[in-house]
Parts: C-alpha cells; structure tokens; sequence
C-alpha cells in the first residue's frame, strides 16, 4: 500500500464507511439506527464521487452528484423521520423487528 | 522511521481525519446508547467534510457540515427524543442476528477493498496545478447551465418532501 495519499486511501476509507453502515441497518432494532446507518452509507457514496471526481480527471461532476446526493438525504431523513413518529404513535415502539402488522 | 519520515504534513492531516472518522464510525455502530451513536454521528460527518476539503471540495464540504450537521443530525436527535423514554433506562438499543451480519459485512468489506486494491485505477496525477483554488464558482455556474432541470427537480422535490414530512407526522388519529 503506496504511503502517500492517492485515490485508494480514500476508496477504502469510504469501503470501511460503507460496512459500518450496512452493519447498523443490518442489526440495530431501533429505527433511528437504522437512518443513521443509512446516513452512513450516503456519506460513503459521497466520498466516492468526489474522489474519482478529484482523482480521475479535473471537472466538477463527482461534486455535482455528490450535492444532489445531499439533497436527496436530507429529504429521506425528513420523511423517515416523520414516518418513524407516525410509527411511534401507532405502536409505542420504533423496534422494526416488533413493527410487523400495516394496522392497528 | 523512514517510512514516517517520508510522510507529508497532507498525508498526516489525511490518516488524522481518516482515523477520526473511522472510529466515531465504529463508535455508531457498536455503541449501545443511541445518543452517544446520534453524538459520535457528529464527529463522523467532520471528518468527512475534512475529507472532502482535502478532495479539493471546498463547497461541498460546508454543504455537507451544514445540512448534515446542522439539519440531518438535529432531526435525528429529535427523533431519538420524541421516541424514547429518556426518563427510565430505554436508552439502550438492541442488536439482532450480529453474528451472520458480522460475517456479511466482513465478507462485503473484503471484496470491496479486494477490487479496489486490484483495480489498475486510470489516475492522471500531478494536476494540482490545474485545480480551481475554489470551486463555489464552477458549481454555480454548472448549476445553472448543465444540470438546470435536475437543480430545478432538486427544488420541487425538496418542496414536495416538507409538505409530504409534515403532513404524515402531523395527522390526528381518529380515537
């Protein structure tokens, strides 16, 4: 593995990010969890963009899909959130392994 | 020590921030008290937005520091208060199945770094020089020209999703 700073550096942080995420939307019961592992892997695909924007050649795409890529996670947690309070209301709970009927 | 003698004050700055972000990555996902996750999910998009100034994305990184940190993480937080008795001891949260998600996502890690160490990356080095020393300017302008339609999509659906998070959390429940 070259010392300096290159490209890969950064995949593999973003790789490491990437299962972390899918480790928390995997496992955790809470709901909450859940988005913030989703969170995480948004941000590793982000990492992603602007690295191979950076790296592969000199123009402003990777940037441009990773700020679209923002702005579509801001909205999910938005609307996840809303629904998880729904959740709550209905239920008293926001375990996903206890949430398993669409009504009361 | 030759080997860190031969390192350079970015590819120190990098393993720091890397090492910051990792390990409030980790601190996530393993910890059991949702708030100190919410709390170490803090730490994570810093290192992140650092990553991204280092990445020669300068923009993006206050954007990531402003809507993650400042929107994102605070909704999230919301919602941990509003749905968990913080009174009693309901703090922790629960795991199911670590064992087979360990092992997957060991497994995914590995081919992910696998094909990303074996990949002949086509990087054209040494352009520093041609870099913008900002890029605010460019994405402007990017903004307004070549991807007008998916910035002006952008808008409606962020507009679509406020009404939308509104409206579902706020519906009365008929008793």
């Amino acid at each position: 593995m070259p010392i300096h700073v290159s490209l890969i550096h950064f995949l593999f942080i973003s790789a490491i990010l990437f299962s972390f995420g899918v480790y928390a939307v995997i496992t955790r019961r809470n709901a909450i969890m859940v988005l913030m592992g989703i969170e995480l892997i948004l941000n590793s695909a982000n990492i992603n963009f602007i690295a191979f924007g950076r790296y592969g050649g000199v123009s402003l795409d990777g940037q441009m899909a990773s700020i679209f890529v923002i702005i579509l996670a801001a909205c999910e947690a938005a609307v996840a959130l809303a629904i998880v309070l729904n959740i709550y209301q209905q239920f008293n709970t926001v375990n996903v392994d206890e949430i398993n009927a669409l009504k009361e | 020590m030759t080997l860190l003698a031969s390192l350079e004050l970015f590819d120190i700055i990098f393993y720091f921030f890397a090492f910051v972000t990792i390990v409030s990555a980790a601190v996530v996902v393993f910890s059991r008290n949702i708030v100190h996750s919410a709390f170490s999910l803090m730490f994570t998009f810093f290192g992140v937005a650092a990553l991204y100034v280092m990445l020669n994305a300068d923009f993006i990184a206050v954007t990531q520091v402003l809507v993650y940190v400042g929107g994102i993480l605070v909704l999230l937080l919301f919602g941990v208060m509003l749905t968990t008795k913080v009174i009693s001891v309901e703090m922790k949260t629960g795991t199911l199945q670590t064992l087979p998600a360990s092992i997957l996502v060991a497994v995914l890690a590995g081919t992910l770094c696998g094909i990303f160490w074996i990949t002949d990356w086509l990087t054209p080095v040494a352009r520093n020089a041609e870099l913008p020393a900002t890029t605010s300017s460019g994405i402007g302008r990017a903004l307004m020209t070549t991807y007008l339609l998916p910035f002006e999509v952008a808008s409606v659906v962020l507009l679509v999703a406020m009404l939308g998070a509104a409206m579902i959390a706020r519906r009365e429940r008929k008793r």
